[in-house]
């Protein structure tokens, strides 16, 4: 195995294009778990921490360029405000440890179906940005997972950031897990709304091959919510989004769960997401609320 | 490869490091510091927690050459500095086999110093998430933190124990 070490962007991509199988690693909480395992055995390693300026992050106009080195404690502690689907996502990966060292690139690298960032990422409408020798690629978010542990990056391609939307609506994230920490999620979802445009953003992860939004469902939310009354949220449309939600999912039985439970947890979660974010959005704090954040 | 890097305040330096080694194996096994332990190797459980760069890692998911130039810092370095933790353990019956003890003392520490108080119960809680202990149930544990605490930082050994537990 070879281990490479650049220490600027520009060696970086020339590493990544000079060795296409090495494998970047960031914070290393999927990429060391799987040599630690013997599981498998990179032909290189192409660390990314050496290299200045990817740790950080930036807002240009109503979007936040997230750097690919950009930790989940760092974007717990200075995006929840921007950002707070994606940082309650955040605030639910691993341990205090691992999310000092975790990325959401990573979590997008290693394209895992229950990766915590893709169900906000997807409802936020992100973009990845993959770099390479040849330029700069600008992938929608919905294009950039493409089957199981896989992704549309090309082989000679890095992740620099992630470009976020800024809320422009209530945002909200869920997950079911048999505790609340240090857990893989058995299914999660993510909702945002986005007012000014009348409509709504979903995600759902660990129900599928790859992290999918629930088109149908979003439709009903665009259709059928009182966007310009805010009147409070009709129960049967929030009852219609979660069987639109579940019905969006290709969930399979395996260790973490049943395809069954985990159509039944979306429903819910996503009637409970629903509820949440439109109290917010018309300024209703009585509204099934008290279980807010926790799922 | 050679790895050089900072560890309890001295350079130290391993050779012959294995590219996919982790920091961890170069610890215990080069540099003759088995405080951290080696029991999960993914992340888990939090007994090979050290502070890297002054922030709590799990050492078995930082890869070896990714030390390269950086401070560690492990439960052996923390002896001093972290003497009023490891008596808190061993006074409130938080340590029985001991091995999740050096992680879960390196992240109290970490909790202890960054509250700069007695952190409440749900803030305990939430920190050592990421360490398992098979043998006390925890509360022992909660006490310690919150006793070590209190030792630093005043405020009375009872200050947190408001807080109902998460």
């Amino acid at each position: 195995m070879d281990f490479l070490r650049p220490r600027t962007w520009d060696e970086a991509l020339a590493g990544k294009a000079e060795r296409p199988d090495a494998t970047p690693i960031q914070g290393g909480t999927d990429v060391m778990v799987e040599i630690n395992l013997d599981r498998g055995r990179p032909a290189a390693l192409l660390d990314l921490t050496a290299v200045p300026g990817l740790d950080g992050w930036s807002r240009e106009g109503d979007v936040v360029r997230l750097g690919a080195g950009l930790t989940y404690a760092r974007l717990i502690a200075e995006l929840g405000n921007v950002l707070p689907g994606l940082a309650q996502a955040a605030r639910t990966v691993g341990s205090p440890q691992i999310r000092n060292r975790g990325t959401v690139a990573g979590n997008l690298g290693a394209a895992s179906p229950a990766g915590d960032s893709h169900p906000p990422l997807l409802a936020s409408g992100a973009t990845v940005e993959a770099a390479s020798t040849r330029g700069t690629r600008l992938i929608p978010i919905g294009e950039f997972y493409t089957g199981v542990k896989r992704n549309a990056l090309r082989p000679d391609e890095l992740i620099r950031a992630v470009r976020v939307p800024v809320a422009g609506g209530p945002q909200y994230f869920s997950k079911i897990g048999t505790r609340n920490a240090m857990v893989i999620a058995v299914c999660s979802f993510a909702v945002a709304l986005h007012p000014a445009e009348r409509r709504a953003g979903t995600g759902i992860g660990s129900a599928a091959p790859t992290p999918r939004r629930a088109p149908e469902a979003e439709a009903l939310l665009a259709e059928g919510l009182d966007w310009a009354g805010r009147s409070p949220l009709d129960p049967g449309l929030a009852r219609r989004f979660g069987e639109l939600v579940a019905a969006a999912a290709a969930p399979i039985d395996d260790v973490r769960g049943r395809a069954a439970y985990r159509r039944h947890a979306l429903a819910v979660m996503a009637r409970r997401t629903l509820t949440w974010a439109w109290a917010d959005h018309i300024g209703d704090d009585t509204s099934e609320s008290s279980g807010r954040g926790a799922a | 490869m050679r790895v050089s890097l900072t560890v309890n305040g001295r350079p130290a330096a391993a050779d012959d490091v294995w590219e996919g080694e982790s920091l961890l194996y170069v610890l215990r096994e080069r540099l003759g510091l088995p405080g951290a332990k080696n029991a999960c190797e993914q992340g888990e459980c939090g007994s090979c927690t050290v502070f890297l760069d002054g922030a709590p890692v799990c050492a078995c998911l930082v890869a070896a050459g990714q030390a390269q130039g950086r401070e560690v810092v492990t439960v052996e370095g923390l002896a001093s500095r972290a003497g009023e933790v490891q008596r808190a353990f061993v006074e409130a019956g938080a340590v029985q086999c001991g091995f999740c003890t050096p992680g879960l003392v390196v992240q109290a520490q970490s909790l202890i110093e960054s509250t700069r108080g007695v952190p409440a119960d749900a803030d305990i809680r939430e920190a050592l998430a990421g360490n398992l202990c098979r043998c006390t149930g925890y509360e022992k544990i909660i006490d310690a933190v919150r006793l070590a605490a209190a030792r630093a930082y005043g405020g009375g050994a009872g200050s947190g124990q408001a807080e109902p537990a998460a």
